[in-house]
C-alpha cells in the first residue's frame, strides 16, 4: 500500500470541503445542505488523520472520531429540525423560503 | 484681653443680631420697628468704646506697631487671623467709624423696606472695610476685601434707584475681577516664598523679605496695584464708581466714596509701596500719570453733570487722582498728603453725598434742574451743603486743601510742570463745585417743597461735627499726619507677643 | 501785646460763627450790632497796637507763632503771626473802614431776610483779611487769600434769586482762582526751593543769594499773575465791575477798600523779592499804567454809578501796582490807605443815594440831587476831590503826587539809559489824574447838580450819615501825615514804616503838574457838562467807540468767545464719560461676539448631528439587508470573512 502523502492528503481534504462548501452554498435543498455539511466535515476530519499520521501522533484519530459523533449529532439535529417544520406545515425543504422569523 | 479681633468682628455679630431682632419683630410692626437701627447705634457706639480703648491703651509692643493679634487659621496652608494696628490704620479706622455714626444717625432710618437686612449688609460692608485696614494676613486680606464686596451689592441692588441693577453688576464686575488678579499676585507672591525658604506663609512681614526678580515683582505688584486702582478709582477703571455712587441708597453711598474708595488707597500703600518698593518706583511716572489724567478728567466730567450725586461721584474721582498721584511721588510728603487727602476726601464726600442722599428724599429727584434753589426753604441742609463744597474745591483751611497741597510740593520736587498742569484740576474744582452750590443751592427756588422738612438741630450737630473735623485737618493737621504715617516693615512686630494672643 | 495779635482775628471770627449758628433767629439789629461790635472790638485792638508800635521806643516786629501747621523733611510751615509796620497800616484800614462799613450796613441791610448771612459773610471776610494781612508765612496768608475770595464770592452772590448775580459772584472766583492757582504754584516753587514759605525766611535765603534769577523770576511771576487776578488788573479786570452786584456795603469794603488791594499788599509785603527781579517789576508797572489808563477811559464812559466806581477802583489800584512796579512800594501802601477811605466813601454815598432814589443807578436818570440831600452831596464831593486828588486840600493828592514823583525818578535796569520809560509812564500817570478827576466829576456835575429828575424819599438815617461824616473827614485829612519835600517836609508815614523814600531832588513843575492836572479835569468836566445847558449832551450808545469803552473795550466778549464758550462747548461734548462708553461698548461687542459664536456653534452641532443621524441611518439599512434571514447568505459571509482573514494572514 502506497502511503498517501501529506500534501496529497491535504489537497484531496481541501477539495472535499470546497465540494461540500460549494454544495451549501448552492443547493437550496435542506437534505443536500446537511449531507454537504457532512463533507466539510469529513474533510476536516481527513485533515485530522492524515496530520496525525505525519506526525505519528494518535491525536488525529481520536478527534476524527470526535469529528464523527459530531457529524451525526449534527445530522441528526439536522433532520429533527426538518421534521419539525414538516410538523408545523410546511411541507418545504427550500432553505431561502425560511427567513422569516415566526414564520 | 486683645480688642482688635472684637474690633473686626463686632459689626459683623451686631448685624447678625439686629437682623435677628427685625425679623422676630415684623408681626407687631409700629412701636419696634426701628430695632435694628437701635441695635445699628449700639454696636457702632461699642465699637467707638472699642476704638478709644485700642487708641488709648498702653502698648506694649516694641516698635512702631501699635497693636497685634495672631491666631492660627489654616495652619496647614500657614494662614494665620493676623490682625496689626499701626497709625495709618488708627487714623482710617477713625475715619469709619465717624463716617458711620452719619450714616446711621441721618441717612438709614428712613430705610422701612426689610431694615434688619440692611442694616446687616451695611455692617457686614462695615466688617470687611475694618478688616481690610488691619489684616496683614494675605489671605484674611483677600477674604475680608471680597467680604465688603458681597453686602454692598446687594445693598446697592436692593435698595438703590431706578438703575441699580445694571450699576450693582457692574460694580461687582470691576471690583470682584481685579480682587482676581490680586488674588493671582497674592499666590504668586506666596508661592515664590515657598520655593526660596520652604515656608509656606501669608504673613505679610514674612513675605515682605521675598527676594523676587525685577520682573517678577513688577508683575505681582501690577497685580494688586489693577485690584486698588480699580477701587480708588484710577481713570481707565473707573466706570464702575459713577453708576455705584448714584445708584446706591444714601448710606452705601457714603460708605463707598468714603470709605470703600479708601480701601484701595491704604492697600496701595501698605501693599505696593511696601511690599514692592523697587518696582512701585519704576511704576511711579506710569501711576503719576494716571493720577493727573484722574483729577483732570474726574473735575472735566464733574462740570459736566446735572445729576448732582453723579457730580459728586466725578469729583471724587478727581480728588481721588491726588491720593494716587502722592502715593507714588515717593516721598513722605506725598505720602502724608495722600492720607491728608483721603481722610479729608471721606469727610467731605461723605457729608456731600448725606446732603445729596437727603435732598433726594426731599424732592424725589436728583437733578440739579428741577431741584431750584434750596436756600429759601432749607437753609439749614444748604449752608451745610455750602461748606462741604467749598471743602472740596480746596479751600485753604480745609482738610482737602492740606492734602493737595502737600501732594503738590510732592510732586513739584519731581517734576514742576507736571505739578502745575495738576494744578489746573483746582480751577477745574471751583467750577464744578460753585455750578452745583448755584444750581441747587443759591438759585432761584423752582419747587415750593412746603413739606420738606429742614435739618434739626441734632443733625445739623452731627454734620457741625464732620466741619469741625474738616477745620482740624486744613489748620492743624499736624498731630494727624504725624500718626497717620504707616509704619515702616523694617521692626516687625513679635510674632508670639507676650499675652496678646489672646 | 501778641495776644492781641490772635484777638484780633478772633473777634470777628468769632461773631462769623455765631452769626451762621444763629441764623434766622436773631433779629437784624442784633445780628447787625453782634457783627459790628466785634469788628469794633478788633479796631480797638488794632488801635491799641498801633499806639504801642508809636509809643513804644524801639518799635520792634511783634512776631507770634500759634502752632506748627505741618511739619515735614522738606517742608514746614506755621500759622505765624506778625505785626509790623506794613501790616500795621494794613490792620488800621481794614479795621477801621470795616467798622465803619458794618456800623453803616447795620441801617442799610436791615430789610433783607439773609442778614445774617450777609453779616456772617462780611465778619468771616474781615477775619479771612486780618489771617492774609498778619501771616508772617505765605501759606496762612495764602488761607486768608482764597478765604476773603470766598467771603466775596458769598456776597456778590448775595441776592441769589437773580442769576446775574450769582453769574456775577461766578466770575469773580473763577478768575481769582486762576490767579490763586497760579500763586499756588508760585508759592509751591519758593516752597522747593527754600523750604519754606516763612517770609523771613524766605528773604534771608534771598540775600544769601540761593535763590537762582530764573527761579526767582518765575516765581514772583506766578505770584504777580495771583496778584493782578486778586486785583482786578489787565488781563483779569472784567470781574470787578460784575461785582458790583452785591449788596453796596460789600463793594466798599471788598471790591474798594480791602480785598482788591490784598494784590498790592502781597507785593509790597515781598517787595525785597520783587526788586530782586527786574523784569517783573517792569511788567508790573506796565501793567498798572495799561490798566490805569483804560479803566480811566472805561470809567469816563459808564452810566451806571456803581460801575463808575468800580472802574475807578481798578484805575487806582493801576496806580499802585505802577508805584509797587517802580519800587515806590511805600507810595503805594500810601495810596492803598487813602484810596480805601475815599473809595468807601464814595461807594457809601453812592449807596445812600441808590438806597433813596429806589435803586436807580443811571446817572442819566438822576440829576439835581444836592438840593434834597446836601449831606450825601457833601460828602460824595469830599470822596470825589480826594480820589480826583484835588490839591492841597484831599489826602488823594498827597498820596497821588507821591507816586507820581517817584515815578519821574524810576529807573529800570533792564533798559538802555536813554529810553524814556519812566518818563512815558509818568505821563501816562499824569493824563490818567486828569481823566480820573475828569470822570469822577462829570459823574458830580450830573448827579448832583443839572436838572431835578427823580423823586427821592427819606433821609439818611443817622446811622448810615455817622460813617459817612468819619470817612470823609479821613479822606480830607488822612493824608497830611506825608506830603512832597517841596511842600513841607512831613514823612511820618515813611517814618513809621521805617523806609523813607531816597531823598531826591524833584523839581518844582512836577509838583505843579501833578497839582494842575485834576483842575484841569474839574474845569473841563464843569464846560462839558456841568452848566445848565450842557455842551455834550450824552446819549448812551452814541458812537461805537463809547459803546465798546462802555463795555470794557470788549475784553468780556473776547473772553467769552476765547475761553467760556469754548469750555462749555467742550464741556457739553464731553458731557458723557467716553471711557464709560467705551468700556460699555466694549461689553457690548463682547455680547454680540458671544452671541454670534453661540450661533455659529449651535448651526454646527445642528447640522453635524444632522448629517451624523443620516449616515447612520443609512448605514444601518445597509447593515440590515445584510440580515436577511438566508442560511446559505450566512454562510457565504463566513467563508468571505474566512478568505479576508486568510488573505490578510497571507499578506504581510
Amino acid at each position: 500500500m502506497v502511503a498517501l502523502s501529506l500534501n496529497a492528503s491535504l489537497l484531496l481534504a481541501c477539495m472535499l470541503f470546497c465540494i461540500g462548501l460549494a454544495g451549501v452554498l448552492i443547493r437550496r435543498n435542506l437534505l443536500f445542505m446537511l449531507m454537504s455539511l457532512d463533507i466539510m466535515l469529513n474533510a476536516a476530519a481527513l485533515l485530522f488523520v492524515a496530520a496525525g499520521a505525519h506526525w505519528h501522533d494518535s491525536g488525529g484519530q481520536v478527534m476524527f472520531l470526535m469529528i464523527l459523533a459530531l457529524a451525526a449529532a449534527e445530522t441528526a439535529v439536522g433532520l429533527a429540525i426538518i421534521l419539525a417544520l414538516h410538523a408545523r406545515g410546511r411541507p418545504s425543504l427550500d432553505a431561502d423560503t425560511g427567513n422569516l422569523l415566526r414564520g | 484681653m486683645n480688642p482688635l479681633p472684637a474690633l473686626v468682628l463686632l459689626p459683623l455679630l451686631g448685624g447678625t443680631v439686629a437682623w435677628l431682632a427685625d425679623r422676630s419683630n415684623t408681626a407687631n410692626q409700629q412701636p419696634t420697628r426701628n430695632i435694628s437701627w437701635r441695635i445699628t447705634l449700639m454696636v457702632l457706639t461699642l465699637e467707638t468704646v472699642l476704638l478709644l480703648i485700642t487708641t488709648f491703651r498702653h502698648h506694649t509692643l516694641p516698635g512702631p506697631w501699635l497693636d497685634h493679634f495672631s491666631i492660627p487659621w489654616i495652619p496647614v496652608m500657614g494662614i494665620a487671623f493676623q490682625l496689626d494696628m499701626d497709625g495709618l490704620s488708627l487714623s482710617l479706622l477713625w475715619l469709619s467709624l465717624i463716617l458711620s455714626f452719619p450714616c446711621v444717625l441721618l441717612a438709614t432710618r428712613q430705610i422701612t423696606t426689610d431694615a434688619g437686612a440692611f442694616h446687616f449688609l451695611f455692617l457686614a460692608t462695615l466688617t470687611g472695610i475694618i478688616g481690610t485696614f488691619l489684616a496683614t494676613d494675605l489671605f484674611l486680606f483677600f477674604f475680608l476685601w471680597e467680604l465688603m464686596l458681597v453686602p454692598m451689592f446687594v445693598l446697592i441692588s436692593a435698595w438703590g434707584h431706578e438703575d441699580r441693577h445694571r450699576a450693582a453688576i457692574r460694580f461687582f464686575l470691576f471690583t470682584q475681577g481685579s480682587g482676581l488678579l490680586m488674588l493671582l499676585s497674592i499666590l504668586g507672591l506666596v508661592i515664590t516664598h515657598y520655593r526660596e525658604t520652604g515656608l509656606l506663609t501669608f504673613n505679610y512681614f514674612a513675605l515682605a523679605n521675598t527676594p523676587l526678580s525685577p520682573f517678577l515683582s513688577m508683575l505681582l505688584m501690577l497685580g494688586f496695584f489693577i485690584a486698588f486702582a480699580v477701587k480708588l478709582p484710577v481713570v481707565p477703571v473707573h466706570v464702575w464708581l459713577p453708576a455705584a455712587h448714584t445708584q446706591a441708597p444714601t448710606a452705601a453711598s457714603v460708605l463707598l466714596a468714603g470709605l470703600m474708595l479708601k480701601t484701595g488707597g491704604y492697600g496701595m500703600i501698605r501693599f505696593n509701596l511696601m511690599l514692592f518698593p523697587e518696582a512701585a518706583i519704576r511704576f511711579a511716572p506710569v501711576a503719576m500719570g494716571l493720577g493727573i489724567a484722574g483729577i483732570l478728567y474726574g473735575a472735566w466730567l464733574s462740570c459736566a453733570q446735572n445729576d448732582v450725586k453723579r457730580l459728586i461721584a466725578y469729583s471724587s474721582i478727581s480728588h481721588m487722582g491726588f491720593v494716587l498721584l502722592g502715593i507714588f511721588t515717593g516721598s513722605n510728603t506725598g505720602l502724608q498728603g495722600a492720607i491728608i487727602q483721603m481722610l479729608a476726601h471721606g469727610l467731605s464726600t461723605g457729608a456731600l453725598f448725606i446732603i445729596a442722599g437727603s435732598i433726594q428724599d426731599r424732592l424725589h429727584t436728583r437733578d440739579m434742574a428741577q431741584i431750584g434753589g434750596l436756600w429759601a426753604s432749607l437753609p439749614r441742609l444748604s449752608s451745610a451743603g455750602l461748606f462741604f463744597a467749598v471743602a472740596s474745591l480746596g479751600m485753604p483751611g480745609l482738610g482737602n486743601f492740606t492734602g493737595e497741597f502737600l501732594v503738590l510740593l510732592a510732586t513739584w520736587h519731581v517734576n514742576s510742570i507736571v505739578a502745575a498742569l495738576t494744578a489746573t484740576g483746582l480751577v477745574l474744582a471751583a467750577i464744578y463745585s460753585l455750578r452745583m452750590v448755584n444750581r441747587i443751592f443759591m438759585a432761584p427756588s423752582r419747587t415750593s417743597p412746603s413739606h420738606a422738612k429742614d435739618f434739626s438741630a441734632g443733625q445739623m450737630t452731627i454734620l457741625g461735627a464732620l466741619m469741625i473735623l474738616l477745620v482740624v485737618l486744613g489748620v492743624h493737621p499736624q498731630p494727624i499726619m504725624t500718626l497717620s504715617m504707616p509704619s515702616p516693615l523694617s521692626a516687625p512686630p513679635l510674632s508670639d507677643g507676650g499675652g496678646d494672643t489672646q | 501785646m501778641p495776644y492781641l495779635l490772635p484777638l484780633l482775628v478772633f473777634f470777628p471770627l468769632a461773631s462769623a460763627i455765631f452769626l451762621f449758628v444763629t441764623a434766622g433767629r436773631l433779629s437784624a439789629r442784633t445780628v447787625g450790632w453782634v457783627a459790628t461790635g466785634a469788628i469794633g472790638l478788633s479796631a480797638l485792638c488794632s488801635i491799641t497796637l498801633a499806639c504801642f508800635f508809636l509809643f513804644s521806643a524801639v518799635p520792634a516786629p511783634i512776631h507770634i507763632i500759634l502752632w506748627e501747621w505741618m511739619h515735614t523733611q522738606a517742608f514746614s510751615a506755621d500759622i505765624a503771626f506778625t505785626l509790623d509796620p506794613v501790616s500795621l497800616v494794613m490792620i488800621l484800614v481794614v479795621t477801621i473802614v470795616g467798622f465803619l462799613i458794618h456800623l453803616y450796613a447795620i441801617r442799610y441791610m436791615e430789610e433783607e431776610p439773609g442778614i445774617a448771612r450777609f453779616f456772617g459773610s462780611m465778619t468771616l471776610f474781615v477775619a479771612s483779611m486780618l489771617v492774609l494781612v498778619l501771616a508772617s508765612d505765605l501759606f496762612c496768608l495764602f488761607i486768608g487769600w482764597e478765604g476773603v475770595g470766598i467771603c466775596s464770592y458769598l456776597l456778590i452772590g448775595f441776592w441769589y434769586e437773580n442769576p446775574v448775580n450769582t453769574a456775577a459772584a461766578r466770575k469773580a472766583f473763577y478768575m481769582t482762582r486762576i490767579g490763586d492757582t497760579a500763586m499756588l504754584c508760585g508759592l509751591l516753587l519758593l516752597a522747593t526751593t527754600t523750604g519754606s514759605l516763612h517770609i523771613e525766611t524766605l528773604l534771608a535765603t534771598l540775600h544769601a543769594g540761593q535763590i537762582g534769577p530764573d527761579v526767582l523770576t518765575a516765581a514772583t511771576l506766578f505770584l504777580l499773575i495771583g496778584a493782578l487776578a486778586k486785583s482786578a488788573q489787565i488781563p483779569f479786570q472784567t470781574w470787578l465791575p460784575d461785582a458790583m452786584a452785591g449788596p453796596t456795603p460789600t463793594s466798599a469794603l471788598i471790591h474798594a477798600a480791602t480785598m482788591v488791594t490784598a494784590g498790592i499788599y502781597l507785593i509790597a509785603r515781598l517787595h525785597e523779592l520783587f526788586t530782586a527781579a527786574p523784569l517783573v517789576m517792569m511788567l508790573t508797572s506796565i501793567i498798572g499804567a495799561l490798566t490805569l489808563m483804560m479803566a480811566a477811559c472805561t470809567a469816563l464812559v459808564q452810566t451806571d454809578l456803581k460801575r463808575i466806581l468800580a472802574w475807578s477802583t481798578i484805575s487806582q489800584l493801576g496806580y499802585m501796582f505802577l508805584a509797587l512796579g517802580t519800587g515806590v512800594w511805600q507810595a503805594a501802601l500810601f495810596h492803598l490807605m487813602t484810596h480805601a477811605f475815599f473809595k468807601a466813601l464814595l461807594f457809601l454815598t453812592a449807596g445812600a443815594l441808590i438806597a433813596r432814589l429806589h435803586h436807580e443807578q443811571d446817572i442819566f436818570r438822576m440829576g439835581g440831587l444836592y438840593r434834597t440831600m446836601p449831606g450825601l452831596t457833601v460828602a460824595f464831593l469830599a470822596g470825589a476831590s480826594a480820589l480826583a486828588g484835588l490839591p492841597l486840600v484831599t489826602s488823594g493828592f498827597y498820596s497821588k503826587e507821591m507816586i507820581l514823583s517817584s515815578i519821574w525818578s524810576a529807573h529800570f535796569p533792564l533798559l538802555p539809559g536813554s529810553f524814556p520809560l519812566a518818563h512815558i509812564l509818568w505821563g501816562i500817570a499824569l493824563t490818567g489824574a486828569f481823566l480820573t478827576s475828569l470822570y469822577i466829576f462829570r459823574c458830580i456835575f450830573i448827579v448832583f447838580f443839572n436838572t431835578h429828575k427823580t423823586e427821592s424819599t427819606g433821609s439818611t438815617p443817622r446811622l448810615m450819615a455817622i460813617p459817612l461824616a468819619c470817612l470823609s473827614f479821613l479822606s480830607l485829612f488822612g493824608g497830611v501825615i506825608e506830603m512832597p519835600d517841596t511842600l513841607a517836609p512831613i514823612h511820618l508815614f515813611t517814618h513809621f514804616l521805617s523806609a523813607p523814600l531816597p531823598h531826591a531832588e524833584e523839581p518844582v513843575w512836577l509838583l505843579l503838574a501833578g497839582a494842575s492836572a485834576p483842575i484841569a479835569g474839574v474845569v473841563i468836566a464843569w464846560v462839558l457838562w456841568g452848566r445848565a445847558t450842557p455842551v455834550m449832551q450824552e446819549i448812551p450808545g452814541q458812537a461805537t467807540i463809547i459803546r465798546v469803552a462802555k463795555e470794557g473795550w470788549g475784553v468780556d466778549a473776547l473772553y467769552a468767545f476765547l475761553f467760556v464758550q469754548p469750555f462749555r462747548f467742550l464741556v457739553w461734548l464731553t458731557r458723557h464719560d467716553v471711557l464709560d462708553y467705551l468700556i460699555t461698548g466694549i461689553g457690548r461687542m463682547v455680547r454680540a461676539i458671544s452671541s454670534f459664536l453661540e450661533h455659529t456653534r449651535t448651526r454646527f452641532l445642528t447640522l453635524s448631528s444632522g448629517r451624523t443621524t443620516l449616515l447612520l441611518q443609512s448605514g444601518d439599512t445597509l447593515l440590515a439587508r445584510v440580515q436577511n434571514g438566508r442560511v446559505r447568505w450566512y454562510a457565504a459571509w463566513i467563508v468571505a470573512g474566512l478568505c479576508a482573514a486568510l488573505a490578510s494572514g497571507v499578506v504581510p
